[in-house]
Parts: structure tokens; C-alpha cells; sequence
């Protein structure tokens, strides 16, 4: 089991590896296409700069504390997509009968699938969402203590974690509907949309969804208002503030049995 | 049949059936069961070079996937190299070579040297075997320009070598070969084809075939499995197929001069032109007579008898199930 995984996890690297070092032969396609998610990232914090010219707080939270917000929700989102972010084209895979050449390598399949077309071209977003989160982090009015400091990184780690079992989630279920790929991208893409700005704007049954239903709370939310020394609005105990690496472990396990019966489904009946 | 001791791949009584759902009105859905390989049995000995042949659908890629351990079977037994593939497909994977002559298995953007770098790599083979391995393919295939070009922009021909010279780096003892000559130029494939028994006769790797070139199997097999509608309807050798076939040999006659249609006892004139005939000599018949007769009645300059062609044997066979 462990060797398993030790090995699924270099063969990632490997083929990740290799997949860097093609799009570096294609440099300036490389360059334009990390530029590009660069800006287009860019613009939706653009689009929050140009809110605050007219107002001083969105719901409750001043353009630092929303830029911590954005900053923390993009960086998670931008790590767990470019280290698994073309799970997604599973269905496409299904369809051209490449998933069934990968079956018959000595290579974990999630590792091969995870791997296929690595694209570091993602650090675009990485770095646009870094940018903005240590910009946020400079002009905060905080009194910084060990433990707010150390949430910073802890919200990275739990936040990505989130992240990617919900990228293998909506590609497990396209071994159900080939077609799924834009189901998941609500959940993936959707939810950083919602996660960048502070909950309170969206209607308190939205965030009880987002907390017990689709637990996407956990990513920036919670460890956030931590960091930020705020009242939780829902009055939840504090203890949800640190509950993080709990939702990741739920999803993460949810994550890991649709991705096994997916596969188990897949190879029985060879759709 | 050839059956060794202990077969490298064994099939008992093996089924794989399809849920196919139908719509049925506006809401109402069908399901219906099918069977695309249905109580198929029968032993590969190390060593042998099989032809698996049949129409669109019958149940060729299915099998082929069940050997590799891509599908679970829905009943009957498996054993491949002494494991059961669906339950140790990962284990198995090192064991065999797999090509699909649809599409290929290697990396679109990769030359084809990072793609055999990094095929040694995930298949962990030893660095010496895997030189060796690829200097040999390398020259037998004539790769060596080749080694360069990203995959997408071979030519197929050219991709089908680099496919197949993939799928041996790592010394399988089996290969599948799933169609491996479809769409290839008449050069391509004998060249492929004299690769393959030299592979089979020098590694001694089993290779299992599937192909709707029954030129393939003429060059390269000594024996062919012919499945229809997920049921063997041949096992045996090429010849015996050729016999097993309802289809009338054909005897060919040259008439020193022009005439009506022959007549001989035990054959019957399928086509007249000029001075030369066609006669239908049944399968189960011998044409010897025939040739004294004729010989004996007429006046001939030459006579030669064909034997069916294969694609008419397997065609007999397809509609006898029909």
C-alpha cells in the first residue's frame, strides 16, 4: 500500500516532469499562456478594485480583508489546479480510448491521469493570486501573533486540499456521464468564484450550504476570519474556524471511494 | 490445436455481456442484455502466433481488453501468465505488450526517444535489456530518423512501428496486438509483418493478433480463431479453415480452340470466355477425376485448380450463424 503510493507518487513526478519539459520547447507559447492567465485572473481583481472606488466595504470587509479573501481562495484553487487540473478531461480520455492504453502501464491510474499534460503554464493564476494575498498581507491593520502567522500557511494547505478532492470528485463522476466535465467546473472554478469575496454578502442559507453541504467554506472562509480576528456572522462555535483539515479529510475520502468505484464501474462495463 | 502442458493464457468458458439501454417512448427506457463474447474457450501455448479474426463487433477488442484486464469478465475463467488479469492487471502490465492500431499509446508531443525514455522509466526495465532492446528496434524497424519527430507528426505507418517497438521495450512475453495493420501501404505492412515473426521466432513472445487482413494471418500465423457473435466458430490451422469451408474449388481450363461449355460428371462450367473455362469442383470432392476427365474429352493447353479464397471460407462461416 505504501510502496503503492510512494511509487504512484513518483511516476507523477515523472510524468509531470516530462510533460514541463515539452511545453518549455515551446517557450514563447509557454510564456503567452501563463501572461494570459496571468491578466484574466488579473481582471476579476480588477473588478473588485473598481467596487471599491465607490464603496468603502463589501459586506462588512475592507479592500485589504477581501484582497486576503481573493488572494487565499485563488491561491489554493491555482495550486490544486495545476497540480491536478486535468482530471477534468476524463471524459474526453473515456471517449478516445486513451484511458485504456494508461491501464495497461504499470502506473497507478490517478497518478497517470493526474499527470497527463501537466501544465505549468497554471502558475499564471498562482502568481497573480500570491501577488494579491501578500499585497493584502502588508497593508492589513492586524497585530500578528504565532498563531495567526502560522493559519497563513495552514489555509494554503488545507484550502488546496479541499480543492483537490473536488477536481477528482467531478472526474470521478464522469465515469458515470462522460459529459461532466462542466458539472465539476461549478464546483471548482464556481466555488473560488464564490470564495473570493466574504461570505457575508450571500444570504445565510448559501453559507450553511456551503459549510455542511458543499463544504467549500473551509477553504479561505474559516481559517480567514481567524486571521482576521472576526465574529463568525453564522455564530458558529469557534471550533469551525479550525476545521479545515476535517472537511478535507471528508471530502478527501469521498473523493478517493468515487474515484475506486468509478474505476471499478469503468472496467465493468468498458463504457 | 497446439496445447502445451501449461498454457500461458487459458479462457474457460468465458462471457462478457453488455447492459444496453434502448429508449422506448419519451421516458421509458429498455434494457437489454447483450453478449459480446459469449462461453469462449481456449488455450494460447508460450511461444504461438494466433490470428483472432471476425467481423465488426463480434468480440475481438472485448477479449483483447479481458486478456489485458482492462474489463472483469461477467462469468467463466481467465488465467494469463498464471494470474488473473482484471484482478492483477497493475502486476500483469510489466508481462505484456499491448497495441492498439487505432490510436496510439505513446505521448502525441513527445519525440519518440522521450517517449521510450520515459516508457524505461515507468516500466522500471534494465537499463542494459532496454539499450539493447531499443539499438535492436531501432535498426530492425528503421526508427533512426525517426527518433526526433514528436509522434503527431508521423505518418501512420511510421507511428504503427514506433507503437509496436514501445510495446516490446520492456520484454513482454505476451503481445496483443489489436489490428496492427489497418491503413498501412503494402510495404509498410510486410515490413511489419517480417518484424513480427522474427520477434515471435527469436524472443519467442506469444503474439495474439486480431486483424481484418487475412494476409496477416496467411504470413504470420499457424493458427487462426475465428469468433462470431462472441462465439468461436474455428480453432485450428489455416489450412483446416481452408477445408472446413463449404466452398467450391474452382478448375480452370484452357481449350486449345473455342467451345460450348464442358461437360464432365462431377463439376459444372461457371463462366465462359474465349477458349478458357471455369468449372466448380465441390469442396468435398476430389478433383482428380474431374482433371482425367477433362483431359481425356478435350482438347487443353493448360489447367490449373484454385484452391477458395480465405475471405470466401470466413465469409461461408459469418452466414452460416448468420
Amino acid at each position: 500500500m505504501v510502496e503503492r503510493l510512494v511509487w504512484g507518487l513518483r511516476a507523477y513526478v515523472l510524468l509531470s516532469w516530462t510533460w514541463v519539459r515539452v511545453s518549455m520547447s515551446y517557450r514563447a507559447s509557454f510564456v503567452m499562456l501563463a501572461l494570459g492567465q496571468f491578466l484574466v485572473t488579473g481582471l476579476d481583481f480588477a473588478a473588485i478594485l473598481v467596487m471599491f472606488s465607490t464603496v468603502d466595504a463589501l459586506g462588512g470587509f475592507s479592500l485589504p480583508e477581501v484582497a486576503f479573501l481573493y488572494g487565499g481562495a485563488g491561491l489554493c484553487l491555482g495550486l490544486a489546479d495545476l497540480l491536478l487540473g486535468n482530471i477534468e478531461r476524463l471524459g474526453q480520455r473515456i471517449r478516445l480510448g486513451t484511458l485504456d492504453a494508461m491501464m495497461t502501464r504499470p502506473v497507478p491510474l490517478f497518478a497517470q491521469v493526474a499527470a497527463d499534460e501537466f501544465a505549468l503554464r497554471r502558475l499564471g493564476r498562482i502568481t497573480q493570486s500570491s501577488l494579491v494575498l501578500a499585497w493584502s498581507i502588508t497593508v492589513l491593520d492586524l497585530d500578528w501573533t504565532p498563531a495567526t502567522v502560522l493559519t497563513v500557511p495552514y489555509l494554503v494547505l488545507f484550502g488546496t486540499a479541499i480543492f483537490l478532492a473536488v477536481f477528482t470528485l467531478g472526474a470521478a463522476f464522469q465515469f458515470w456521464t462522460t459529459d461532466g466535465s462542466e458539472a465539476a467546473n461549478a464546483f471548482t472554478y464556481g466555488g473560488n468564484t464564490l470564495a473570493q469575496y466574504p461570505l457575508t454578502i450571500y444570504p445565510a442559507q448559501a453559507v450553511k450550504a456551503l459549510t455542511f453541504l458543499v463544504p467549500l467554506a473551509f477553504v479561505n472562509w474559516y481559517p480567514s476570519l481567524f486571521i482576521l480576528g472576526r465574529e463568525d456572522p453564522l455564530g458558529l462555535p469557534t471550533v469551525t474556524q479550525f476545521a479545515s483539515p476535517l472537511a478535507a479529510l471528508v471530502l478527501g475520502g469521498l473523493a478517493a471511494w468515487a474515484w475506486r468505484s468509478g474505476v471499478r464501474r469503468y472496467r465493468s462495463t468498458g463504457s | 490445436m497446439t496445447t502445451a502442458p501449461d498454457p500461458l493464457i487459458r479462457v474457460e468458458n468465458l462471457t462478457r455481456s453488455f447492459v444496453v439501454r434502448r429508449r422506448a417512448g419519451r421516458w421509458r427506457r429498455t434494457a437489454h442484455e447483450v453478449h459480446a463474447v459469449e462461453d469462449l474457450s481456449f488455450d494460447v501455448a508460450r511461444g504461438e502466433m494466433v490470428g483472432y479474426i471476425g467481423p465488426n463487433g463480434a468480440g475481438k477488442s472485448t477479449t483483447i481488453k479481458m486478456l489485458t484486464g482492462i474489463l472483469v469478465p461477467t462469468s467463466g475463467r481467465l488465467s494469463v501468465a498464471g494470474v488473473d488479469p482484471s484482478r492483477s492487471r497493475t502486476e500483469l502490465t510489466r508481462r505484456i505488450g499491448v497495441v492498439f492500431g487505432q490510436r496510439t499509446t505513446l505521448w502525441w508531443d513527445l519525440p519518440l526517444r522521450d517517449s521510450f525514455a520515459l516508457l524505461h522509466r515507468i516500466y522500471r526495465t534494465d537499463p542494459a535489456r532496454h539499450a539493447a532492446n531499443l539499438v535492436e528496434f531501432t535498426e530492425l524497424l528503421e526508427l533512426g530518423d525517426l527518433l526526433d519527430t514528436p509522434v503527431r507528426q508521423l505518418s501512420l505507418g511510421q507511428r504503427m512501428r514506433g507503437d509496436i517497438a514501445a510495446a516490446l521495450l520492456h520484454d513482454p512475453e505476451i503481445l496483443y496486438l489489436d489490428e496492427p495493420t489497418i491503413g498501412l501501404d503494402v510495404v509498410s505492412k510486410g515490413r511489419l509483418r517480417s518484424f513480427l515473426r522474427r520477434v515471435n521466432a527469436e524472443r519467442q513472445v506469444t503474439v495474439l493478433l486480431t486483424t481484418h487482413d487475412l494476409q496477416d494471418i496467411e504470413q504470420l500465423c499457424s493458427r487462426v480463431m475465428v469468433v462470431d457473435h462472441g462465439r468461436l466458430v474455428y480453432d485450428g490451422s489455416l489450412a483446416g479453415l481452408r477445408a472446413q469451408g463449404s466452398s467450391p474449388r474452382t478448375l480452370v481450363v484452357d481449350l486449345v480452340d473455342e467451345r460450348e461449355p464442358l461437360e464432365v460428371p462431377g463439376a459444372a462450367v461457371t463462366r465462359v470466355e474465349g477458349p478458357r473455362q471455369w468449372l466448380s469442383v465441390p469442396a468435398d470432392a476430389s478433383a482428380a477425376p474431374v482433371v482425367a476427365a477433362v483431359s481425356a474429352r478435350y482438347d487443353i493447353a493448360d489447367l490449373s485448380l484454385q484452391e477458395p479464397a480465405i475471405e470466401d471460407v470466413i465469409h461461408a462461416l459469418y452466414s452460416r450463424r448468420g
